[in-house]
């Protein structure tokens, strides 16, 4: 375990390494001016949280500036925090409760290569962990090999596996997984989508579709949608989140490839605008490479 | 693809257009709204600086002022800009005279370099080489499999071996073209994070032993301001040739391919456009230059033409439109010849002006030719060919056949009956008339 966190911690350090050392950099010692908001915006953009997110972050701080005059560095860090924390506290509210139905039915979607096989692999590796018996279902029939990729990680994570023929139809998948788990009296399904374009009206129709027929069994099913977001991802990521959200009912995010130097900015204006919580960042390719989003934490370490 | 960073420069461009005179103050404010559009594109904040500083300078200097119409002449500015950024010529893909000709492929996880893989040995096999793939990806689980699936859609061979050395792997792929009188090898490497050094080092090594004619960065068209810190690490480990961008068929407005282009200095060669394994375009960057600021890309419509259709069926349709003997089954021909150019999307973006709104809120349905081949496919070979014999019982045949409604089959009916009566109309009038398209 101490392995785990050693790498978590690593992970999360590059990140903080690169917005917060800048800012300091950047802000130290120096008055408030508009060189040094400037170069504030560069930072920001930089992580990708998108131009109007900047603007208002930089809003807050020379307002503040002009009210006291002089700010301090600390002052700057505190504004900053401030902002970038009451956006997270708000989308978390909308956060699902804790697992309470059984089968606990759990979608994950997004674009495609975010990382969403290698994720339900550690999710199901965490679940079984901690007890919890986990079927996963093989709905990506499309993209070659994505059955037998999610096989490995069932037998790493000891889970159970319902799959089709490639090409099959992937609600009838779902459909099936469903059924079993509730036969089998499993505690969480994970169910693998295959990643779409958020563009292609076709395939976003076919998500909701898989999403349909669940319910028609459990009428609460999915009980959590999971969008798997890429960290390097720019402004698009907004993009993506929304056309998800409008298709399917998004209860949170997962962060994956942070072990990068790509900060993920993007959650920021996700969760300002969508109010859709991050759940889960990834940092690496092993299984236990996968930690639960804490907002606070998640601001302290990056501003501390 | 690139449409929405048109969309945005497409409002700036105009105002500047409307103005008969330019000052110092109103070129500024167009410059921070392009600075903007180009922030929120992706295209990273140092590259956009730049770019914005180089137009500003060509702007406010003797070339505009002295222009009788100045607003033209910053958007022809912008143009040549923006094309001097993504690189002026193309390169192409050479393999020199190396056999086989290798090329790798490498970048991050989930770039899409094993879909592209198959796409590039589809598009070179097209051009009459005869290429191997080689699975050099040991770490992703069932990545090896993928491969193996996607070559044997397209009949590609596959080199893989269970072995955890992706060296020996490539070194023994090579080998078995060279004895299987195979000229061209794609290399598949695993997805790396440029900081992972002993990553790194793999494919650089992998590199330094089979000394590929040519190494391609494949990059997601939706990676934010984070491209420029892979693809330099990328370009300093591998000092690779040129970039391919994937994923361009999303809404991602692609500053990513700017930044790349503009940090790195290497060409883009190659965008990917789709799942499907004919879907990737060689790139031109005047022409997306074009297609960006709303000009159309013209060129590479009429090649996309002439790539498709056949000269001959539209040869002896001319034919049959001067004699009027033009019947549902020429009709039927001609959507085939349409579809073949690919999503009707993608051609209307091409078409100059098709930046307006008008024409980009035109949601196109490609379902609604899929219900129309439908129609004609339930209907007999006496009914294409005269229509009028379709009665009310043969309606709902017709209907029922293809899955849709009586009012559907009507629709289509009529609008045949309007295009033949036109073409009559055409036809006395005496002009000349080339491949009425039907819409």
């Amino acid at each position: 375990m101490l392995n785990v966190f050693s790498k978590l911690s690593k992970g999360l350090a590059k990140t903080r390494a690169g917005l917060v050392d800048s800012i300091s950099t950047v802000v130290r010692g120096r008055r408030i001016d508009d060189n040094v908001l400037d170069e504030l915006e560069e930072l920001l953009i930089l992580s990708d949280v998108g131009i109007d997110t900047a603007d208002k972050i930089i809003k807050d701080i020379r307002d503040r500036a002009r009210r006291e005059g002089v700010i301090s560095e600390t002052d700057v860090m505190t504004i900053l925090k401030e902002d970038i924390v009451s956006l997270f506290v708000h989308s978390a509210e909308h956060a699902p409760s804790t697992v309470s139905a059984r089968p606990h039915v759990i979608s994950v979607v997004g674009v495609n290569g975010t990382g969403k096989t290698t994720t339900i692999g550690k999710l199901a590796n965490r679940f079984q962990q901690q007890g919890a018996k986990v079927l996963l279902a093989a709905a990506d029939t499309f993209r070659a090999a994505a059955v037998d990729q999610l096989h490995i990680w069932a037998t790493r994570s000891h889970a159970d596996i319902i799959h089709s023929q490639p090409g099959a139809d992937p609600a009838s998948v779902a459909f099936d997984a469903l059924k079993a788990a509730i036969s089998r009296e499993v505690d969480i399904l994970l169910i693998d989508t295959a990643g779409r374009l958020h563009t292609k009206a076709n395939l976003m129709a076919e998500l909701s579709k898989i999403h349909n027929v669940l319910k028609r069994h459990i009428p609460e099913a999915p009980h959590e949608v999971l969008l798997v977001l890429d960290a390097t991802t720019g402004q698009n990521g907004l993009s993506q989140a929304r056309q998800f959200a409008q298709a399917v009912h998004v209860t949170g995010l997962v962060l994956t490839k942070l072990d990068g130097t790509a900060k993920g900015g993007i959650v920021f204006s996700i969760a300002r605008e969508l109010n859709i919580p991050v759940r889960y960042i990834g940092v690496g390719e092993g299984i236990d490479d996968l930690a639960e989003f804490n907002a606070e934490s998640f601001v302290e370490a990056l501003f501390q | 693809m690139l449409q929405e960073l048109g969309d945005k420069l497409d409002g700036v461009l105009r105002k500047l257009k409307g103005h008969g005179k330019l000052t110092e103050k109103n070129i500024a404010d167009s410059m921070r709204d392009i600075r903007r559009a180009l922030l929120e594109a992706d295209v990273n904040y140092k590259v956009a600086k730049q770019f914005i500083n180089d137009v500003e300078q060509r702007a406010l200097g003797q070339e505009v002022i002295k222009s009788i119409t100045p607003g033209q002449m910053v958007v022809k500015i912008i143009h040549d800009e923006l094309a001097k950024l993504m690189g002026e010529k193309d390169v192409p893909v050479n393999f020199g005279n190396a056999l086989p000709g290798v090329l790798m492929l490498c970048g991050l996880q989930g770039s899409g370099k094993t879909t592209l893989a198959g796409k590039l040995a589809f598009h070179f096999r097209k051009k009459g080489r005869n290429p191997l793939l080689v699975a050099a990806d040991i770490y992703r689980p069932a990545a090896i499999d993928q491969l193996k699936l996607v070559g044997n859609a397209i009949n590609v061979p596959v080199h893989a071996e269970d072995i955890q050395d992706a060296l020996t792997i490539a070194k023994n792929g090579i080998d078995y073209a060279r004895k299987h009188m195979m000229d061209t090898v794609i290399i598949d490497t695993a997805g790396r994070l440029h900081i992972d050094e002993k990553m790194m080092q793999e494919v650089k090594n992998i590199k330094n032993t089979v000394k590929p004619s040519e190494i391609l960065f494949v990059a997601d068209a939706m990676t934010g301001q984070d491209a420029v810190k892979s693809a330099k690490a990328f370009a300093e480990y591998l000092d690779f040739d040129g970039v391919v961008l994937t994923k361009m068929d999303g809404d991602a407005r692609g500053g990513a391919a700017l930044s790349i282009r503009a940090v790195t200095n290497k060409p883009i060669k190659f965008i990917s456009t789709g799942e499907k394994v004919e879907q990737l375009e060689t790139f031109h960057p005047d022409r997306i230059a074009s297609r960006i600021l709303g000009m159309g890309d013209v060129v590479s419509l009429v090649e996309r033409a002439q790539e498709t259709i056949d000269q001959e069926k539209a040869a002896t349709l001319e034919k049959r439109l001067r004699r009027q003997e033009f019947t549902l089954e020429d009709f039927f021909d001609q959507l085939q010849q349409i579809k073949k150019m690919g999503p009707l999307q993608d051609i209307l973006s091409m078409i100059p002006g098709a930046q307006n709104k008008a024409l980009k809120n035109l949601n196109v349905d490609e379902g609604a030719l899929v219900r129309v081949e439908a129609i004609i496919n339930s209907m007999t070979t006496d009914e294409r060919r005269s229509p009028h014999i379709i009665n009310g019982s043969r309606r709902k045949r017709i209907a029922r056949g293809s899955g849709t409604s009586v009012q559907e089959v009507n629709r289509l009916l009529n609008q045949f009956t309007m295009m033949r009566k036109m073409m009559k109309q055409m036809n006395r009038g005496g002009g000349r008339m080339r491949m009425p398209l039907g819409f």
